[in-house]
């Protein structure tokens, strides 16, 4: 039941500043998401959980430890070549602010496709079985504005792991939506991480925190605790009451 | 815990003998609150008794059925819109833990109320994900509904639980930190002139004047 491990964070540290202003964003942080897996990141405001996430997404460098998202060493790589890692392997869902709005849902889909150098046809292809996925291929015309907040959460998912991208960082996914709607949210984003990608998602809420496999929790840059699944020997969860 | 109400509205629908009520009772609320055959046939001849349920007459066959009297089907009905009253809080283990945590001093140390918490939270989340794994494979058939809806009762109480931990915890912690500052408690009488500007300005003034 090992699948491959997508993201590896490994004695992670991260600080912000320098001398008197030194922050200690991470401090000594190792994490795994393996394919088919969902791992929530809790903590309070300031416990390091954007640094983490910035750190998976390739959008920030550790001071020490390495990042790992498949075979790539996130910290050896220039920022050209952790754009290229972005691109093609890793996708994003915000709370809002995901979508262009002046592109339709399927637009928005095919865009990291063609910006990777897809070609059109086959950009639209594969964003219309991504939109398919989520259930959405009636909207693939569709404007952001003229969508619901939970299906233009949908249309964000599908974008984040449409093509050959198999991470997705979700932050906060379910923030501006009722309880209902989150959850349907919550419900795809699974049902995309049981299809064999791999997810990060940061929450305040703990009844969409579980949802994952794995709730991990951080409190000043340190995992302080974290519910294991059935992940088998190798969880967080034994090397945290190890520790 | 309304085994009594949940038995008069099953009753509504047709009429039905005890084993069949525990069956129909525990299928609708997802085997939630399993019912044993004894409570079943002691809550029918309580309802009996009560005059809210009556045998089926000239019944030939199998075991003997009950239907609603006119009495219970006004309960029956009545029941859907009286609210659920509150009862007194029960003794709740948690609540209680919590409340010894931040007081009981054991000899020699305190109580870690942040692991305390922890612990407990990261339990509660081990439940709330168990529920939530239920509830994905929940259908969406009548039954599945049910069955979905008492499970979202489940995790909300659960999701509270969690919420009042942390609120426990960064309480706890504010109170510590307010403990580890002392407040300015040097007197300054104000002048009577000074009154309007008591307050804000003041403290200003006196923590300008300590800095000095």
């Amino acid at each position: 039941m090992n699948a491959p491990v997508m993201l590896r964070m490994t004695s992670v540290t991260r600080v912000h500043g320098q001398g008197a202003a030194e922050v200690h964003a991470l401090r000594g942080v190792d994490l795994e998401v393996r394919m088919g897996e969902l791992v929530a990141v809790m903590g309070p405001s300031g416990s390091g959980k954007s640094t983490l996430l910035n750190l998976a997404g390739g959008l920030d460098t550790p001071t020490s430890g390495t990042v790992t998202v498949g075979r790539d060493d996130v910290g050896t790589l220039d920022a050209k070549a952790r754009a290229r890692l972005r691109r093609k392997h890793v996708g994003y869902v915000f709370q809002d602010l995901n979508l262009v709005p002046a592109l339709t849902a399927l637009e928005n889909v095919t865009l990291p496709l063609e910006l990777d150098g897809s070609s059109a046809r086959r950009a639209r292809a594969k964003a219309t079985a991504a939109l398919a996925t989520v259930g959405l291929d009636d909207l693939a015309d569709r404007f952001p504005d003229d969508m619901s907040g939970g299906q233009a959460q949908r249309v964000a998912i599908a974008r984040a792991l449409v093509g050959p991208r198999r991470l997705v960082l979700a932050d906060e996914p379910t923030g501006a939506l009722d309880s209902v709607t989150g959850e349907a949210v919550m419900r795809v984003l699974r049902q995309r991480v049981d299809a064999g990608a791999a997810g990060l998602l940061v929450t305040h809420d703990a009844r969409h925190a579980a949802w994952a496999d794995r709730i991990v929790f951080l409190r000043d840059g340190v995992v302080i605790d974290s519910t294991g699944a059935a992940a088998g020997p190798d969880s967080l969860l034994h090397r945290a009451v190890r520790a | 815990m309304s085994v009594r109400q949940g038995f008069l509205a099953l009753l509504s629908e047709r009429p039905m003998h005890g084993y069949q009520l525990r069956q129909e009772f525990e299928a609708r609320t997802g085997g939630t609150w399993p019912l044993n055959i004894g409570q079943a046939y002691t809550t029918l001849q309580r309802l009996q008794r009560d005059g809210l349920v009556a045998p089926v007459p000239d019944d030939d066959e199998g075991p003997e059925r009950f239907r609603l009297t006119d009495a219970g089907r006004a309960e029956a009905d009545a029941w859907w819109l009286r609210p659920v009253e509150r009862r007194a809080p029960a003794r709740d283990e948690l609540a209680i833990k919590l409340a010894l945590a931040v007081t009981v001093q054991p000899e020699g140390h305190g109580v870690d109320v942040a692991a305390v918490v922890q612990h407990q939270r990261t339990e509660s989340l081990r439940a709330l994900r168990d529920y939530t794994l239920l509830k994905r494979d929940a259908g969406d058939d009548p039954d599945g509904l049910a069955w979905s809806l008492v499970l979202d009762s489940l995790v909300f109480a659960v999701e509270a639980e969690v919420r009042w931990l942390d609120h426990v915890e960064s309480t706890v912690a504010q109170a510590a930190a307010r403990r580890d500052t002392p407040p300015v408690t040097e007197p300054v009488e104000p002048a009577p002139s000074d009154a309007r500007r008591s307050g804000p300005d003041q403290l200003a003034r006196r923590v300008r004047g300590g800095a000095r």
